[in-house]
């Protein structure tokens, strides 16, 4: 049994969600294989051949991949199927747009976001943002799969020995094209491999209120995250957004603040270690999953706890690089 | 140009979902049904292109039971023109879903195809992608702002690293994220004249469609559960308990 794992990277660096799905393909006991296609991705390559376990990195280079468009890449990863069992990707953004296309081009079902992998063909999958876990049986003789990162431990990003080997496809389809990208800049940590996550919702009131998140979470070397209802108001960028249709985090530490605590929201991080919730309103539902709950006003809490990490000298400047 | 939009009646988001006994799936009588949000959000996307004169025709479709016509009722309401009705009682997973709107598609030649990027019940984020693989078609997920050019359009994408601008060739397949457009509420006369509008049923079988499942469902639980924690007093009480107790800090 082989699997192939479809590297999630930006030509230049291999993102750590590739590392959750190879500790998944690993678990279906075969051989790991990954796939880099991109363009000026020899970087890439280097890196995916040093994680521990994969046995051969697959690389196809050319302009036509170089944004991953889901035209081009589809077909060049369902052209290298005959060879593999499973092809994996992480549930990315990137990932969620490419695989079903690549099963469709197979005539197979796509398993989306597994969260537990029971054996070869059997798979665990939260539906209902989280409110009724799935066990699902693939009957296809392929199975195409996404996993949750979060529910997946990263592989070790040294170690490995792969063999590296050129390989081509279709190349560009003529259907799509990248005109831009408008990226978040940020100093703090990544939002789904964060260890603590610091959260504002509706009750931040404006934009400019998430200073005061920002104060708690540099002090922590945090990343900032947020409500769809925060996202929606235009406080911060979507791509903050934590929850069944946004991103999910599983962090050591989740501090909500301002956050109701719909389902919707909960999707996104009820997995986290250790949750803190910090809400005016007793009766809001986040309570009901916190470890620790602060009923208080966050303007007044939220710059007595940055003083407060200051004062346990706690200020780790975790999140300098 | 006509614009086909698919659409799932799913459990209204609002209703807490509870695993049957018997773990074969969950509890569906007497629960609240609703148009799944992303394909409202679908639908009146190709209404406001209707309206701007961009659209000739909104045509929607659902592939579900006789019960699923209340949500075609639902888009006509918003403003689109007739619906097709594919007819099905069982449960149709998404490659099968995607096989039945090809057929459609194929039926109506439209220049777009709009869809919800995710069903809210099974969560798969797939049919789009899927449709679009079997004809052949550009797609663009998750689209946050659609343009519509001369043979072509621009969609905006919300990704994981922020937002991502695409041209794509039509025909399409776009599916929608939450911000691409606020859906309207139906007024009355415009429920009242949906009820007018044609819907065209056919089952499943007679679009010859083999929508047989794929995915074997085992089991369906409920999660596990986390309990309430305690209460603080003080933001030196937190600090202290995450340092001493929990030692996340
Ligand atoms: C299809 C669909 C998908 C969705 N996807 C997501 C998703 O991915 N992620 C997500 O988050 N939501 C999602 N939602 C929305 C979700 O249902 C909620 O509407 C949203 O999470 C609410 O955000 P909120 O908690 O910030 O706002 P609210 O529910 O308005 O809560 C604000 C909270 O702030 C508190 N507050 C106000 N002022 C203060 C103060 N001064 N001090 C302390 N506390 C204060 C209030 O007591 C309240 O509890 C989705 C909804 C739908 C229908
Ligand atoms: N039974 C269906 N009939 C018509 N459209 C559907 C159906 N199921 C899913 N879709 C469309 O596909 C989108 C994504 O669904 P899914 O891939 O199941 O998450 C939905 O928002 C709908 O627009």
């Amino acid at each position: 049994m082989v699997a192939l794992v479809i590297a999630e990277h930006d030509n230049i660096e291999l993102k750590q969600a590739t590392l959750n799905a190879v500790t998944a393909a690993a678990q279906l006991g075969g051989e790991v294989h990954i796939l880099v296609a991109g363009a000026d991705s020899a970087a890439v390559v280097e890196a995916a051949a040093q994680v521990a376990g994969v046995a051969k990195v697959l690389h196809a280079d050319d302009a036509a991949y170089g944004h991953r468009l889901a035209e081009n890449v589809a077909p060049l990863i369902s052209g290298l199927a005959d060879g593999y069992d499973h092809l994996l990707a992480a549930a990315t953004t990137s990932g969620k747009n490419i695989m079903p296309r690549v099963a469709a081009l197979l005539d197979v079902a796509q398993i989306s976001e597994i969260s537990e992998i029971i054996s070869a063909d059997s798979f665990v999958r939260p539906t209902y943002a989280g409110n009724a876990m799935a066990t699902v049986r693939g009957t296809d003789a392929k199975k195409v799969i996404t996993i949750r990162p979060t529910s997946f431990d990263a592989a070790a990003d040294a170690g490995g020995l792969a063999a590296i080997e050129a390989v081509s496809g279709p190349g560009d389809q003529g259907l799509s094209r990248f005109e831009r990208h408008e990226l978040s800049h940020s100093e703090r940590p990544e939002l789904t491999s964060a260890d603590i996550v610091v959260s504002g919702g509706r009750g931040m009131q404006s934009g400019d209120n998430f200073a005061l998140v920002e104060a708690v979470a540099d002090r922590l070397g945090a990343a900032v995250g947020a409500s769809r209802a925060a996202v929606d108001a235009g406080y911060v960028p979507n791509d903050y957004q934590v929850g069944q249709t946004g991103k999910v985090v599983a962090p050591n530490l989740y501090i909500a603040i301002g956050i109701s605590g719909a389902i919707q929201h909960l999707a996104g991080m009820k997995d986290s270690k250790v949750i803190v919730a910090i809400n005016k309103d007793e009766d809001a539902p986040i309570f009901q999953i916190a470890d620790y709950g602060l009923v208080a006003d966050l303007f007044e809490v939220l710059p007595e706890l940055a003083e407060e990490l200051d004062k346990q000298n706690i200020s780790k400047n975790r999140g300098e690089p | 140009m006509k614009v086909l939009v698919g659409i799932k009646r799913v459990i209204d988001a609002n209703v807490k979902v509870r695993v049957k006994a018997d773990e074969s799936g969950v509890e569906t009588a007497n629960v609240k049904m609703t148009i799944n949000p992303f394909c409202e959000i679908a639908v009146e996307e190709a209404v406001r292109m209707k309206e701007a004169g961009i659209a000739e025709e909104v045509v929607v479709v659902t592939a579900g039971p006789e019960e699923a016509r209340q949500t075609l009722m639902t888009a006509l309401a918003i403003g689109a023109d007739r619906a097709v009705h594919v007819v099905a009682e069982q449960d149709i997973q998404p490659l099968g879903v995607a096989k039945a709107l090809k057929a459609v598609v194929e039926q109506e030649s439209p220049g777009l195809v709009i869809v919800g990027k995710q069903a809210i019940d099974d969560d798969s984020n797939q049919t789009g992608q899927m449709l679009a693989a079997l004809l052949g078609w550009p797609q663009a997920t998750f689209a946050s702002k659609i343009t519509l050019g001369d043979g072509e359009a621009e969609v905006t994408r919300e990704i994981d690293g922020g937002l991502e601008t695409l041209t794509i060739k039509l025909p399409a397949v776009v599916t929608t994220d939450l911000r691409l457009n606020e859906p309207r509420y139906a007024s009355l006369p415009n429920i009242m004249k949906a009820k007018k509008k044609p819907i065209d049923a056919k089952t499943i079988e007679e679009w010859g469609v083999d929508a047989a499942p794929r995915l074997e469902i085992v089991k369906v639980s409920a999660p596990g559960k986390r309990e309430a924690g305690v209460i603080v007093e003080s933001v030196a009480e937190l600090v202290d308990k995450l340092q001493n107790e929990a030692k996340v800090l």
